[in-house]
């Protein structure tokens, strides 16, 4: 089942914006290759905006379908303004605002006559600090997505509910009292696995996590790991992630990503991820990778 | 200062600081000390009050205080009946005007509202709170009173207390509102449910709490309005359903009773003002139960 698409040459990418072309070179992007069929997102010339404050300028990647593709880089980098970008939540932080295209299986998500709100039922997210709805069951919040499309019986509910707790291995944990305990009562870790069921329940295509594991302590980021590892088989996952011991064990491609003094983020680099932590193009990605800087 | 390396010095450096410690030590007592004594200054006031109504207003209470009407003045007996009940009518009325709009004004204000429009909708939320009732009062008995009524009617009291209503629900809902973290509605909204629906569903009953004390604490303030009672629904000695009619009303009562020369109306109005205070309590124990019972629950 091969897939053709376009292939990104260098030549191919938007170059840096023209007032100042002289400071940023090109980012060095390496194709993904499509060796699976499914959700593709192709972002071209990115650029988005807190207020009158750039946060990131002309980002273009190609993020391949089933694959994990990380994006890494130092803080104010801009990766989770551009992983925020993927869904249209940027544009819900007051005077934020994005230019350019996301194409999600052809379809520029950033044309005018696309709604937001539908683009989030396709591309899920998961955010930093786990934030189940604490008034609610646990059932109650898996559900919650799924319950504005209607149409479902109760016992269609439970029966996603359950497969969506089981596909984020949290089912076993929790059965007994799903139906009677609040998602705030459980822990850091089951929480987080609890936001990524309540994503899955909704059937998106893709899923974004922004530091998913950033406030949990590492066997449950061991958990969240290896759960990421399982959806790929189903979904395109996009990851932003700090912790670039993470970004190699569970990513098939990295993008790196960097703000220079202006601090705008730019991509850097962006390939298979064994290739950029061994043998990066950029010196600026090889300091950092080695730990020389961020 | 650059003593830190010798022994002799650091142990000099630790005496001062010990002294230091000591004057800490009595401030924070003398702080924690006129604290406390604010507090139990409140709670004093509140506990003079209880037991003072208590006290006067016990013995006025027997069956037909609640059941009866008013007695022309001279006649010993009767009761308060109308009176209580047209409080409740006039604040049930009140709340289904005043919480809609102040819930609504409040949603708009935390959710949407920016800009020049919703500052000056947040400037004029604080204009009215700070209105005195009597002036509200004139305001509605111009207006619903003389020219579209006729004369004094339930309805505009229920009117008057909807609008000192309105500035209290939408201010206290407001502030629970935007204590609603913000992770909450970006969770909610990356689920694909749209801004609304998130409002509803999300962010209201995460600020349930906050909502319906805003909402018992402005039932409670209207409820022991006076003035613009007397401007509005003016108070009626017999029983009255009747909106467009003079409706009788616990603070009025008090009022006329507390300045009449009669003992027996005099007592009476120790009974009226305590029912007043145990009605109110009991709707704002009612709110915190209500309020624990679903949290428990969940």
């Amino acid at each position: 089942m091969m897939m053709t698409h376009k292939q990104l040459e260098p030549a191919d990418q938007p170059q840096a914006p023209p007032q100042n072309p002289p400071a940023f070179e090109a980012a060095v992007v390496e194709p993904a290759p499509s060796r699976q069929p499914g959700p593709r997102v192709t972002v071209s010339d990115l650029s988005a905006w807190y207020g009158e404050r750039q946060a990131i300028a002309a980002v273009a990647l190609d993020i391949a379908p089933r694959q994990v593709t990380a994006i890494i880089g130092p803080s104010g980098c801009g990766k989770s303004t551009l992983i925020r970008c993927l869904n249209r939540m940027h544009e819900v932080t007051p005077g934020a605002h994005a230019k350019g295209t996301v194409e999600l299986n052809g379809v520029n998500i950033y044309a005018p006559n696309v709604d937001p709100v539908q683009v989030r039922r396709v591309v899920g997210m998961v955010f930093q600090k786990p934030n189940p709805f604490p008034m609610m069951t646990i059932f109650d919040n898996v559900v919650a997505g799924l319950l504005l499309q209607g149409g479902a019986s109760k016992r269609e509910l439970e029966e996603m509910a359950e497969q969506a707790l089981r596909q984020a291995a949290l089912f076993d944990e929790v059965k007994d009292v799903w139906k009677k305990a609040s998602g705030a009562s459980l822990s850091g870790g089951q929480q987080q696995r609890l936001c990524i069921a309540r994503t899955l329940a909704v059937r998106p295509e893709v899923i974004l996590m922004d530091e998913p594991c950033s406030a949990l302590d590492p066997i449950a980021t061991y958990r969240i790991e290896e759960l990421i590892g399982r959806l790929k088989a189903e979904f395109t996952i996009v990851i932003v992630t700090h912790n670039m011991q993470q970004a190699s064990r569970v990513s098939d491609f990295t993008a790196f990503m960097l703000a220079e003094e202006d601090r705008i983020g730019r991509l850097v680099e962006f390939g298979p991820t064994a290739r950029i932590f061994t043998n990066p193009t950029k010196q600026r990605t090889e300091d950092y990778i080695t730990g020389r800087f961020g | 200062m650059a003593v830190v390396a010798t022994s002799p010095s650091t142990a000099q450096t630790l005496l001062t600081a010990r002294g230091r410690l000591r004057r800490r030590a009595i401030v924070d007592r003398v702080a924690t000390a006129l604290m406390a004594l604010s507090a139990l200054a409140g709670v004093i006031v509140l506990l003079l009050i209880l037991i003072y109504s208590a006290i006067n207003g016990l013995p006025a209470l027997d069956l037909a205080f609640f059941t009866e009407r008013p007695l022309p003045p001279g006649e010993v007996g009767g009761g308060v009946a109308p009176a209580i009940l047209g409080t409740i009518e006039m604040l049930v009325v009140a709340a289904l005007i005043g919480v809609p709009i102040g819930m609504g004004t409040a949603i708009y204000l935390a959710e949407y509202g920016r800009g020049s429009f919703a500052r000056t909708v947040s400037f004029l939320i604080d204009l009215i709170a700070g209105l005195p009732s009597i002036v509200i009062g004139v305001f509605v008995w111009t207006w619903l009173v003389r020219h579209v009524v006729g004369h004094y009617n339930g309805l505009a009291g229920s009117v008057a207390l909807a609008v000192i209503m309105i500035p209290i629900v939408t201010r206290t809902v407001e502030e629970t509102l935007r204590l609603v973290p913000d992770p909450l509605r970006e969770a909610s909204l990356a689920l694909g449910i749209p801004r609304w629906k998130t409002i509803l569903r999300v962010v209201l009953p995460t600020a349930r709490a906050g909502i319906i004390t805003g909402v018992v604490l402005s039932i409670a303030r209207a409820g022991g309005e006076t003035a613009p009672l007397l401007l509005t629904a003016l108070g009626n000695q017999f029983f009255s359903y009747d909106l467009l009619q003079p409706m009788a009303a616990l603070p009025v009562q008090i009022y006329t009773y507390a300045r009449s020369p009669y003992a027996d109306w005099q007592v009476k109005a120790w009974g009226a003002a305590l029912i007043l205070i145990v009605l109110i309590g009991a709707l704002s124990l009612l709110s915190r139960w209500v309020v624990a019972r679903r949290l428990g629950h969940s």
